[in-house]
């Protein structure tokens, strides 16, 4: 509620701002709405930073504006209306909750070309855009499988939400791989974002044996207590390293740069045209920090891994894969379709957690 | 339970409630003298970007723990010069102090994300922390958790055993009482406001420099609607805010293990806890309502009018 105010305000300024700068001929303008805010570190952050590349990549020609912290909900649909009516003509909005908001603005603003990422709905002028992170997840599932003495892997968890548990999933199949006895224990901490509680529920699993730490949520705090523990772990969104010198193994990085630069040249050039992306390590939207703290046999098998996902030789979710009831959901020599990956809500076997439906 | 797995949890736990103790230390004073300052999340906020940025820029924590103190006083005097000398609602202006707070330091705090700190070192040779079973609960600890501790009994001690700290509590049960018999109202209840304002922001360098050692936007994430909530679940008595920041921590690093042990209860009920705790005490205290409006201080929010 406070910050409501407070990204209204904010909301109501830069459109104004935009409103009354009045954009040279060749100037195209460009919008992003932001569920957080841009100095988290996180998803948002690496969003902006991606911003910043569109508007190098055309000194001159793109103007960006954004509005960060926008809640998902009533806010978002007024934010986003505004970015249109204000000359935008394309606009990214980077939250799954931007879903519906984006679709009806969208169908209000035809001549405005809409980028929603996350989402599944489309239209004429909105597409849809995604990373399949868990291509990086399966490569830190080996590394943690490799490393771990104790068996016993932690992962801290955000919300039981079809992306989480497919990294989850990715993570433990790709752990058990190369551990078949190595167990994934989940702590739920149901934000995408608290420094405080982040480091708190990786304490808790160090505690609790965990000698690698996994996270899927945005702050380095995690990493931080890995490193003052003397236990390993992987860094989420941004490369952390300078959080945890000695205790960083990789990071799964989100890299939106050529995607943002290359929608926006196709606004330029006239062909953009409405689709769905879902891309993973081998255009770069997913990248992996450099491999460091690992013996060099661990980083060759990783590097080789990464090579092998890009080149879709091998699949996050090669059959054959068993749930946790011992049911095999996939056969050997097939792997889960997009489909089901999209919508996965079970656990595979050796995540230490139930999952509550 | 052997100690190898209490004592990280003791830390754990010892962690978690520090920034919850000193940022209610400071309200409860402030509430105490009449005053409730809704600005908490705001100070502490300003607090640890001004607490980060000092360390990083002159690499002196002692610097950086007075930064952090003094930022959250200015917060606080900015709130009493609306509340007390302009007599603004004093809700409503302490809500704005949060919402400054947190529009404020994301802007002071934006070239400074993503970077790393040493985190405030521990007060006592490391050889005392290796001694074996106290060592780690005792000596393990920064200025700052020390200093939660004192603060709180010290703030006992002067709110029942001096005379000052009478007539504080005196402005806050009755302000013309106080103003009738010579006491300066406005005095008393803004240094209360400044005391607060100055421990809120150490709350603040607690979370920036030794919790999580980093700034971050919006980093407190609620702590200090929690240290608020405290006062009340405390029933304004320094033993019990004590208490109720360590029952606090424990639940909420408990469920934390509880999840990690496996326990077959939904994540979501264990992430309520800690507030369910706080309705249910609550609930418990406020049956008997005398013993609430013992200590509460009657005049709390209130607007004081000399001529009045």
């Amino acid at each position: 509620m406070k910050s409501t105010l407070v990204r209204l305000l904010g909301a109501a300024v830069l459109a104004g701002m935009a409103a009354m700068g009045v954009a040279r001929a060749e100037e195209l303008k460009v919008g992003f709405v932001y569920v957080g805010p841009v100095g988290d570190y996180g998803w948002t952050f690496r969003h902006d930073v991606a911003r910043k590349a569109v508007e190098a990549a055309f000194p001159g020609k793109v103007k960006t504006t954004f509005v960060e912290s926008v809640k998902e909900g009533p806010d978002a649909e007024r934010v986003i209306r505004q970015m249109a009516a204000s000359g935008n003509k394309l606009i990214f909005t980077t939250s799954f909750g931007f879903m519906n908001p984006t679709v009806k603005v969208a169908k209000q603003f035809p001549a405005v070309k809409f980028e929603h990422a996350t989402g599944y709905k489309r239209t004429a002028n909105l597409s849809t855009y995604s990373a399949r992170f868990y291509e990086g997840r399966a490569i830190i599932g080996h590394i943690a499988g490799r490393l771990s003495k104790t068996g016993v892997v932690g992962y801290i968890a955000s919300f039981p939400i079809p992306e989480v548990v497919r990294g989850i999933n990715a993570f433990t199949i790709a752990l058990r791989k190369v551990n078949p006895e190595a167990k994934v224990k989940v702590i739920w901490v149901n934000t995408w974002y608290d420094p405080g509680k982040e480091a708190d529920a990786a304490k808790a699993l160090i505690d609790q044996g965990a000698d690698i730490i996994a996270q899927h949520t945005d702050s380095p705090a995690p990493l931080q207590v890995a490193e003052k523990r003397g236990v390993k772990g992987f860094g989420q969104a941004s490369d952390m390293i300078k959080f945890a010198p000695k205790s960083q193994l990789t990071a799964i990085v989100d890299n939106w740069n050529p995607y943002y630069i290359a929608r926006t040249k196709a606004v330029m050039d006239g062909s953009w045209k409405s689709e769905a992306t879902w891309a993973g390590i081998k255009p770069g939207m997913v990248k992996m920090a450099p491999y460091t703290n690992m013996p060099a046999d661990v980083k060759a098998e990783a590097e080789a891994l990464q090579a092998k996902l890009a080149s879709g030789e091998v699949h996050a979710f090669d059959g054959p894969i068993k749930d946790q009831s011992g049911k095999e959901v996939v056969k050997a020599g097939e792997h889960l379709d997009d489909k089901t990956l999209a919508t996965m809500d079970y656990y595979v076997e050796g995540v230490d957690d139930k999952l509550k439906k | 339970m052997d100690h190898a797995y209490l004592t990280p949890l003791i830390l754990a736990i010892i962690a978690t409630a520090t920034p919850l103790l000193l940022a209610a230390t400071g309200e409860l004073v402030t509430e105490k003298s009449g005053v409730l300052n809704l600005g908490i999340e705001g100070m502490m906020l300003m607090g640890a970007v001004s607490g980060f940025v000092t360390a990083k820029l002159t690499g002196s924590m002692v610097l950086a723990l007075v930064a952090a103190g003094l930022t959250g006083m200015a917060m606080s005097a900015l709130f009493g010069f609306l509340a007390l000398v302009l007599l603004a609602n004093q809700v409503a202006s302490g809500l704005a102090l949060t919402i400054f707070g947190v529009g404020l330091s994301a802007l002071v705090g934006a070239n400074w994300v993503g970077q790393p700190i040493d985190p405030l070192p521990v007060l006592f040779p490391a050889a005392l922390a290796e001694l074996p079973l106290v060592g780690p609960v005792l000596f393990a600890h920064d200025f700052l958790t020390y200093l939660s501790f004192g603060a709180i009994a010290g703030v006992w001690w002067f709110l029942y055993r001096t005379k000052a700290g009478l007539i504080l509590r005196a402005v806050g049960d009755a302000h013309d009482s106080a103003h009738a018999i010579g006491y300066n109202v406005v005095k008393v209840r803004f240094l209360a406001t400044l005391f607060g304002g100055c421990m809120s922001g150490l709350a603040g360098a607690y979370l920036s420099l030794v919790y999580t050692p980093m700034w971050a936007e919006n980093m407190s994430a609620g702590r200090g609607w929690i240290a608020l909530a405290l006062i009340v679940f405390a029933t304004w008595r320094p033993g019990r805010v004590l208490i109720g920041a360590y029952l606090f921590g424990a639940i909420a690093i408990l469920q934390l293990h509880a999840q990690g042990a496996g326990l077959d209860i939904p994540a979501q009920f264990l992430n309520m806890l800690p507030y369910l705790a706080t309705i249910l005490v609550l609930v418990i205290i406020s049956r008997d309502a005398v013993r609430i409006r013992l200590n509460a201080p009657a005049c709390i929010g209130k607007a004081f009018h000399p001529a009045a």
